[in-house]
């Protein structure tokens, strides 16, 4: 509304000028830009006030303060504290690009890059492939599809922790119900988070199990918007199911599924709850992902490294900004719209 | 000099409560009031499930000598708390008024500005009724921040009837503890010890049975890489390797706990504060079934830590008094006595010792010597960092994605980064 308002008025105000100019009857210089943009747009500024300011204060405030502690020395012990009688000022340090160099220079960061890129496009490719699959299953018309539906999109409605909390109990070595089932069947009970390889497993198989609803519902609207026409000229042209899936259906689905995947994987990058619970990043640092070595760093070690967990997370931020300017760009080049 | 006053009245009211009226809590000083109002949370540490009631209880039994106080009893997982009382008390809210500190967070939480010194507050009292031990923890820079309030060791936990199926007696030294394991899984199929492999505080006694220790204070010197801890890394790895040992990389308590009290481990190593729960196991429905003995040898010798919990006053409290007087009667003769009756926890009072109930407790009784001559970590702030480094190379030996050389190594630099210009 604020934008098509402040449009019109600006084409009024835009003859106004013109006609004073062309009438040149010694009329004071026409305002500045800065004036006329602020006189022409003052609604529209007004409107957007708040929202600014709320955006300011909740993500603006925030991020500065975290570029300049991650430019700094600060810990906890030297931040500023008050407690009670005690008032301790703040004493840390501008240090530069200190903490980024040692973060890019060291094993630590790169070796834990790489784990979180495995377990990016391994979660989101196995998720999409499942959710594509599925998608085509409930598209089709079956008895009681609704009832499928709601129970696949049962992970999704559960909260995040609880399921999460749940298949900590699943995956339990001993008393875990996994283990026992195949004990029943007589195989040794597998070292689900305790042994590395198996816990990068475990982690990455309940990330997509959490992960495939939304994939699903969301492919099965882009399928639902595909027109039926296509499928029976296919059809009328001999085309077999392969071709007419990938000639109709996954051209069809590309608006949809490129936002997907881009969604999921900014999603799955930063994916701290299931990692954080399911193993805290364990064995050793076997499943630590970047966000929660970062939140180690600011709230597990001691004394609480602020300066290089705000580190890691400019450099999360400064990586997916990255991923998302190259992905569109990519996706511009094939002939998308974005 | 106003709340020195009150202290000393406080003391004395305490005093007069103690013997037997209480009413008369006007203080000598001419203070018109001293009678404690206001509320007091406490934030617990206590197992969930035993010892919290017994704590709860007694806590709320403050209330009836102070009417006017109301207590609020709040139990915090002794894993989170450390970081919820930071979290809460640098951000200056939410934070409880008195908090059960373990003795390597106490020095940290007193450097960190967030406890109160206590000297000359009526929190202290009879203070050289504490073992020497116990009050090493709660001195941070020649003041006082927090009153014993346990003290503990570790031993090792075994089922006597497992024991006596496989017709083996407790191991004294860590190649017995193997071979006595070996004899129970061939005779009834079961692990011999569980060994909790997510927390670095069940490696100590490997490390100090070897020799070895995580750092030395007096030289400022990091040892935790010396050949010693190389070697005490090499035992927890052969002791899981070889099968005589079962671990888990995550909730290490509960299935430690669990696998014990339904007899599925013979043994495990733990501390006094697993007592109430461990009895409540269906294996352990007759009590005399546990049996408690010092932690395996190593090469040389026997090296338990010494650990336990004190309690600190936040420094921002808006109820300081109540606070201390809380702290005082929370760590008394009578509630200390109370513990070891009821929980089987070690005193940190001398006298308390001499009590009744601390006398009949057969596990009292066996820790008290262990307690004595336990290892004793420097009491440093950096002493509560040191864990974190420690417990991520510890559970990557026994899951085999490091060796104990680079372990030890790895371990060792992060001390180093920690403890600026040491050794």
């Amino acid at each position: 509304m604020a934008v098509h308002t402040s449009q019109s008025v600006a084409k009024a105000a835009g003859d106004d000028v013109a006609r004073g100019r062309s009438r040149g009857t010694g009329n004071p210089p026409p305002p500045s830009r800065l004036r006329r943009a602020l006189s022409v747009h003052w609604y529209a500024w007004t409107m957007v006030a708040p929202v600014v300011l709320v955006i300011g204060v909740i993500i603006g405030y925030p991020l500065v303060r975290g570029v300049w502690l991650s430019l700094t020395d600060a810990d906890e012990r030297n931040v500023a504290r008050s407690i009670g009688v005690n008032q301790m000022p703040a004493t840390y340090e501008f240090v530069g690009a200190d903490n980024y160099v040692d973060a890019l220079t060291g094993t630590q960061f790169l070796g834990t890059l790489g784990w979180t890129l495995v377990w990016t496009v391994s979660c989101v490719s196995i998720t999409f492939c499942l959710g594509m699959v599925l998608a085509n299953m409930l598209n089709r018309r079956f008895a009681g599809r609704s009832a499928y539906r709601m129970a696949l999109i049962l992970p999704w409605a559960i909260p995040g922790f609880v399921s999460v909390f749940a298949w900590r109990f699943l995956y339990n070595e001993d008393r875990g119900l996994l283990n026992k089932i195949l004990g029943g069947a007589g195989v040794d009970g597998v070292p689900w988070l305790n042994d590395p390889t198996w816990a990068k497993f475990s982690v990455i198989a309940v990330n997509v199990w959490l992960g495939v609803p939304f994939m699903m519902v969301a492919l099965l609207g882009g399928l639902q918007s595909i027109p039926s026409e296509q499928y029976e000229a296919a059809e009328m042209d001999g085309a077999t199911p392969w071709q007419r899936f990938r000639h109709i259906t996954l051209p069809g689905l590309r608006p949809v599924s490129t936002t997907v995947i881009l969604l999921s994987t900014i999603w799955t990058f930063n994916m701290f709850p299931v990692i954080f619970l399911l193993t805290r990043g364990g064995p050793g640092e076997a499943t630590q992902i970047l966000v929660t070595q970062a939140y180690k760093f600011s709230f597990e070690i001691s004394p609480r490294d602020f300066a290089q967990s705000s580190t890691w997370g400019v450099l999360i931020l400064v990586l997916l900004m990255l991923f998302a300017v190259v992905y569109r760009r990519v996706l511009r080049t094939q002939g998308d719209n974005w | 000099m106003r709340r020195g006053i009150t202290a000393t009245a406080l003391v004395a009211a305490l005093a007069l409560a103690a013997t037997a009226c209480g009413g008369d809590d006007k203080p000598e000083g001419g203070k018109s009031s001293g009678e404690l109002s206001g509320t007091v949370t406490w934030w617990d540490t206590s197992t969930v499930g035993s010892e919290d009631k017994v704590f709860k209880k007694l806590a709320e039994g403050f209330e009836k000598k102070h009417p006017k106080v109301d207590v609020k009893y709040v139990n915090v997982p002794f894993g989170e708390a450390q970081n919820k009382f930071k979290n809460a008390a640098q951000a200056g809210a939410g934070a409880p008024d008195v908090i059960r500190s373990e003795v390597a967070w106490t020095p940290e939480f007193a450097d960190l500005g967030y406890l109160a010194p206590l000297d000359g507050t009526s929190a202290l009292k009879d203070q050289d009724d504490f073992l020497k031990q116990a009050a090493a923890s709660t001195k941070y820079k020649d003041k006082t921040y927090a009153v014993p309030q346990v003290i503990d060791s570790m031993g090792v936990f075994y089922n006597k009837k497992i024991f006596k199926e496989a017709g083996v007696e407790v191991p004294a030294s860590i190649a017995d503890l193997k071979t006595v394991s070996k004899k129970i899984k061939d005779k009834t199929g079961k692990t011999g010890l569980y060994l909790r492999g997510d927390d670095a505080y069940w490696f100590l006694s490997f490390l100090y049975g070897e020799g070895g220790d995580l750092v030395d204070a007096a030289d400022k010197a990091v040892t935790v890489d010396k050949p010693q801890g190389v070697k005490a890394f090499e035992v927890v790895k052969d002791l899981v390797d070889s099968g005589a040992a079962k671990t888990d990389a995550t909730d290490g308590w509960e299935n430690m706990q669990s696998s014990f009290k339904d007899g599925k481990v013979a043994m495990m190593i733990n501390g006094p504060w697993a007592v109430a729960d461990t009895l409540a196991g269906a294996e352990f429905a007759d009590k005399a079934n546990l049996g408690i003995a010092p932690v395996p040898a190593g090469t040389a010798g026997h090296g338990a830590p010494q650990g336990g919990h004190n309690l600190a006053v936040y420094a921002g409290s808006e109820n300081l008094d109540a606070s201390y007087a809380f702290v005082e009667y929370m760590t008394s003769v009578e509630t200390q006595a109370q513990t070891a009756g009821e929980l089987n926890l070690l005193p940190t009072r001398t006298s308390a010792y001499a009590k009744q109930q601390a006398v009949d407790s057969e596990i009292v009784g066996f820790f008290k010597p262990v307690v004595e001559t336990a290892v004793e970590r420097p009491w440093i702030p950096e002493t509560g960092s040191l864990f974190a480094p420690l417990v991520t190379e510890y559970t990557k030996v026994l899951t085999g994605q490091t060796t104990p050389e680079k372990a030890a190594s790895a371990t060792g630099d992060s001390y180093r980064k920690l403890l600026k210009g040491w050794k």
